[in-house]
Order: structure tokens, then sequence, then C-alpha cells
């Protein structure tokens, strides 16, 4: 800033009020730099320059806080555009469930009778997407719930899979992470490698030998068949392991030298100190399993053990009109879930990521 | 990804004394340095006794069928088992089912794998700025990783029907209808389903890594003017680096397991273009052929392996000028 001393043309003697010409104003919290006052004189050219130079920071300064806000409003539009992108299906599937039946065979009967030889009961050719049904209603939910049991009864199967893995899969592999996070060893080490090798494999490998197991067990098309690998899957072993290293050593040398056998430090120690990590990886297990298809199809060849999962896509164009409603009610559990714990879900992506651990 | 580096501590028998290392220089003979502490053979054996459970039951149901495995692709027959060297794999190789079941599979996670690392890692750009509403945008995205995809195949039946929305919207900008399920653009749409997954649980993952950048660093970047291309570029790409082949990984894997929503999309029988690998294991499973069954889980656990490899080389290599991040 300059200030005329006198108001003479000449400009003899000015105070300069100059600020450091480098960018310590943008860093938030960075203290204001000290203001340097100074005499001089100065000719019009001068001081003519002087302000260009001001009138240039001051426009840099504009320019630049012109194009944050633009940046964050192209973000904003780009999030909005996908979060739109992401949460159409799932609203459309809600609100579709509010139809009356015939709503949904005049909507959507093009679809659904062309996957069925059955009679064509449909009206219209066209598909009409609607977002809002013209009357809303819960005979859907009424009919799914009370008059047709079938779907109850998978909806139940899915559940009576999904208790029962995440359950001891969490036991077993919160005793196995323990092991391996605890005094690691060369024998461990290649265990632990094993561990992760079948992890990653997907499930047309694994389910081979599953299947094998399974048919020497003879536990083939029953319930067996579906709990026993879950139940030793390898996932949940890597995962707490990852978490089970993050405890300090001498957090738990310290319990050992207090008199806890390694039994008490494991329950009373680890276990409470993973409590974060098992919370988000019961999450995981539970989507993995809830959704599960490749299994059910190939283990289990009797539809009455399917769970819901393959199920629903099995249903015909006569239950169309039902379809909706199941589909909602099998989203609900998982969406509470979501709702429940997402911010565990996101705590244990990130150690998923190693980035932390 | 981390792990297999860690993985390698552990074969070197020092990860203990890495992950708790204390600062350097100080050679106290302190608890927290295993390296210098006997571990007691009790205690060796104790924690053996913990993983004692879960092994039994990897071995049983995972190590010891794929054995079998192994063994079953080498016979003729389970019944007889003639020693037939490497027959089983030429003919699974030179069936043309599988080699289309193959082919589909590869083009799909070629495709889709490196659009899903850079969508995702766009997502997490933009979500990393002050955006209004950042928490309830990432709730958003996450949202259909939770959502199961039998039931939402429905509306994506509809989206993408002849008739149906997609095509209608294609329609105003005047392009032909497609039939998208039942024609070679098919993969779009598995793509744009296993996008619409699988984005959140990426996203995620990239902003966590982006939050671990240093903060000085981008500091120092700012004091020396740089825009902020050459900030992500020179600074937070190198903290991404292992991130990125985290993230390629979990999309191989993931791609792997899209035979869900085909199947659930189109049931048993799809149209050609989506004929993948699952379907092709399937009937074999229906038909109780071992010997291509193991000959062709052989083949795709090798082929696994191999990216698997490719992947955590091309991490050792560009990871390394943050190695001591």
């Amino acid at each position: 800033m300059i200030r005329h001393r006198d108001s003479s043309t000449e400009y003899r003697e000015c105070i300069v009020e100059r600020a450091p010409q480098n960018r310590w104003m943008d860093i938030e919290g960075a203290k204001p730099p000290k203001v340097v006052r100074e005499k001089k004189s100065y000719t019009k050219e001068e001081i003519r320059k002087e302000i260009a130079l001001y009138r240039k920071f001051i426009r840099d300064h504009k320019r630049k806080k012109r194009i944050e806000v633009l940046e964050i409003a192209i973000g904003t539009i780009i999030c909005g555009i996908f979060s739109v992108i992401f949460l159409l299906p799932i609203v459309l599937t809600v609100t579709n469930s509010f139809m009356s039946s015939s709503e949904i065979s005049s909507n959507y009967g093009a679809i659904f009778a062309t996957t069925s030889t059955g009679g064509k009961v449909f009206i219209s050719k066209t598909v009409n997407l609607k977002f809002i049904p013209d009357i809303i209603t819960l005979s859907q939910y009424y009919v799914a719930l009370f008059k047709s049991p079938a779907y109850l009864f998978k909806f139940w199967n899915s559940v009576i899979y999904v208790v029962p893995i995440v359950v001891f899969q969490l036991a077993v592999s919160s005793l196995a992470s323990y092991g391996f996070a605890r005094y690691t060893g060369r024998v461990k080490g290649v265990i632990f490698f094993l561990y992760v090798i079948i992890m990653m494999m997907p499930y047309q490998v694994t389910l081979v030998p599953n299947y094998l197991v399974s048919e020497y067990l003879d536990i083939l098309d029953t319930r067996w068949a579906i709990w026993l690998p879950g139940i030793f899957s390898p996932f949940a072993v890597y995962m707490l392991t990852k978490f089970m290293r993050r405890i300090p050593v001498s957090v738990l040398e310290a319990a050992r030298i207090d008199g806890a056998n390694e039994w008490s430090i494991f329950t009373d120690v680890a276990m409470p100190l993973c409590k974060g990590g098992i919370v988000s990886i019961a999450i995981l297990i539970f989507i993995d399993y809830w959704n599960m298809v490749e299994q059910p199809i190939i283990l289990l060849s009797d539809d009455y053990l399917h769970p819901l999962s393959v199920f629903l896509s099995k249903i015909n164009s006569g239950e169309i009109s039902l379809a909706f409603a199941v589909a909602v009610i099998y989203m609900v559990l998982p969406m509470l879930v979501f709702l429940y714990g997402e911010e565990y879900l996101i705590e244990g992506i990130t150690y998923q990521g190693g980035v932390k651990g | 990804m981390k792990a297999l580096k860690s993985l390698n501590d552990l074969l070197s028998a020092n990860a203990r004394q890495k992950t708790t290392k204390e600062a350097p220089g100080r050679h106290t003979k302190s608890l927290s340095q295993p390296k210098y502490m006997p571990v007691r053979f009790k205690d060796m054996a104790l924690s053996f006794l913990f993983i004692i459970p879960s092994l039994i039951g990897v071995v049983l149901f995972f190590g010891a069928p794929f054995g079998v495995v192994i063994f079953y692709s080498l016979v003729n027959n389970p019944t007889r088992c003639e020693f037939v060297g490497l027959s089983n794999f030429s003919r699974v190789l030179h069936n043309s089912a599988f080699l289309m079941a193959a082919r589909h599979t590869m083009v799909f996670s070629a495709i889709a794998v490196p659009l899903a690392v850079v969508l995702s890692l766009l997502l997490a750009i933009v979500l990393e700025n002050k955006i209004p509403g950042r928490s309830a945008f990432r709730s958003m995205f996450l949202s259909p990783m939770m959502v199961p995809i039998a039931s939402i195949v429905l509306i994506w039946q509809v989206l993408f029907h002849y008739n149906g929305l997609v095509n209608q919207v294609i329609g105003i900008v005047g392009i032909d209808k497609i039939d998208w399920l039942k024609s070679d653009q098919a993969h779009f749409v598995i793509i744009a389903l296993f996008l619409w997954k699988n984005l959140g649980y990426n996203m995620i993952l990239f902003m966590a890594a982006l939050s671990s950048v240093p903060e000085d660093q981008l500091e120092v970047a700012r004091l020396e003017n740089a825009n902020a291309w050459q900030t992500f570029w020179y600074v937070k790409f190198r903290y991404l680096s292992s991130t990125i082949v985290f993230v390629a990984l979990m999309s191989l894997i993931n791609s792997f397991k899209v035979f869900r929503e085909i199947y659930l999309m189109t049931g048993d029988y799809p149209y050609d273009a989506l004929y993948i690998l699952q379907h092709y294991m399937n009937n074999k499973f229906r038909n109780l052929d071992y010997q291509d069954l193991s000959a062709a889980a052989i083949l795709m656990s090798g082929v696994m392996v191999v990216l698997v490899a490719v992947l955590f080389a091309i991490e050792e290599h560009v990871g390394k000028d943050v190695e001591n991040s």
C-alpha cells in the first residue's frame, strides 16, 4: 500500500508497506507476515509500476479464488451425477415396490414375459419406467410376507447360511490371527503366505476342491456344504492378522509379565483392542455371503436349500409383481448393517488397503 | 500391496522388529525388539495351538483337495487313475468353449479393471476437495457395495431392456436402439454393473491413501508454486502407487466374481458374449467331468498367480522411492 505523505505532484517521499511476495498467506494457520515499513523516495513512474504490481496481485488472488470456487462447483456436480447414477437403481427398486401388481405387469410385463414360456398377461409393448407409482400400496409386501411362504422361507435360508458363517468364521479366524500375529517365524510365514494365495483365488478355482471334499464327506446338498468352507475361509484370518499386528508387542508383553497366560492375553487384551476390526470384518463377510450365488448353485442341487439371492433370479413372470417387494425385503438387512457400521466398514476397507497397516 | 511386502519380511523372520522399531540409533535391548528376546519354545507351541482350528479347516477344504485336483488333472479317470501327463490340459486348451469363456473373461477384466481404477481415483480426488456434503457423498458411493445384487438385477433388466430407459435416453441423442443383453454390447452392461458395485469400495481405498500423503510435502509443493496437476503427479502419485496396484488387484479378483451379476441377469444360458469361465465350470460340474474341471482350475490358478506376481513386481518397482513412508 502506498500512502502519500505530501500532496505535491512529485511524490517525494512515501512510506511503503510491503508484504513479502511469496505464498505464505495461502497456507492455513500460517502467521501473517511482518509488514516492513520503509522510507523511500519514489518517482511517479515507480509508483505507477508499484500500483500495477499490486493490482496484478489482487487480480491473481481473485482469479485463484474464482478457480477454487469453480473447482468445488465442478466437483460437486460430478459427485452429484455419480450419486444419482449410484442411487437410481436402489431408489427405483424401492419406489417400484409400492406399485400394485397390475401396474407392474402393465409397466414391465414386456420384459419378464419374454423370459417365461407362460401365457402373456402384459398389456403394453413398451416399458414404462416410473419413479412414482400411480397408486401407492403395500399390497406387494402384504402378499410377499403373508401369502407366499416360499420367499420368506428362502429369506430364512439366507439368514441360516449367513449368521453361523459370520459368527464361526470370526471365532476361528480371530484365534488363528492371534496365533499368526504372535511370535512370527519361518513356518508361520509360509502358512500365512498360503492363506493369502488361497484368499486371492477366484471361486472358479476354490469351488472345485470344495466340491470334492463335500462329496467325500457326503455333505453335498446339505447346509454343511455351504457352512464349512465358509467358516474356514481364509479371508478373515488375513484381515484380522493385519489388525492384530497393529497391537504393540509391549502391550502383550506387559500383560504376560503381569501374570496373564496366553489365553487371557488373547481374550482380555488382544480381542478388545481389535473390536473395530472385528466389526468391520463381520460386515465384509456378511455382505459377501449374503450375496453368494456360485456356491449354492454348484454345491446345492436342491432348490429347497437355495438362499434368496439365487431364488430371486428364478422368479417367474406370474409373480413378477412380488419381485420388487422381495428385493426390497432382501435389501433391508444389509442396508441396516451399513447404516449401523459405515464407519467400521470404511475403517476395515482402509486397513485392507494396507495403507495404515 | 503391503501384505506381500510384510510377508517377505515375515519370511526373513524380522517383521516384528520392523513394525515396532523405535527410533533408529537406539540399540537398547528393549522388549519390542524380539531379535534379542528369547522366544520360549512353549510360547511358540502355544501360539501354534491358536492356528490349529483354522489350519485344519483350510487344509481340509482348500489345501488337501487342491492336491487332489492336481492329481485328477494328471490322470485319465478318477477310478482307474492312469497317468496321462498333460493331455487333460491340452484337451481343455483346445476346447472351443473354454477358449471362448477365457477370452470373454480376459476382455472383461482388461476393460473393467483399468476403468475401475481410473474412475475411482477420479472420484477420490474430487471428494478430497472441500466439497459440501462430503461424507454424504461418500455414503452414497459406498451404498451399492452393500446392496445385494439379486435385489438390483430386476431394475437393471428394466433399464437395459430393448425398450428400456437407457435406449430411450440414447434415442434422444439419435442412436439406434440396442438390445443390450442379447448382443455384443452386453459387455458394457456388465461392466457398468461391475463399476457401479465396486467404485465406492475402491474410492475408499484411494481416499485413505490420499489422506496419508504427508502434509509437509504438500506444503512444500504449494510453496514452490506447483499447480494442481504437478502436485498430483509429482507428490501424491508417488504415495498412491502401491494403493493403485492394490486396487487393481482387488478389482481383478472382483472381476472374476462378476459371474454373479451375469447369472442373475441372464440365467444359465446367456448370450454368447457373456459366456465366461464360471459358466464353463458350471457345465463341467453338471457333467461331473473331473479331469476337465481340475485342469481348468489349475490353468486358472496359474494365470491368477502370474497376474498377481506381475502386479507385485510392478508395485515393487514403482513403490521404491517412497519406501520409508
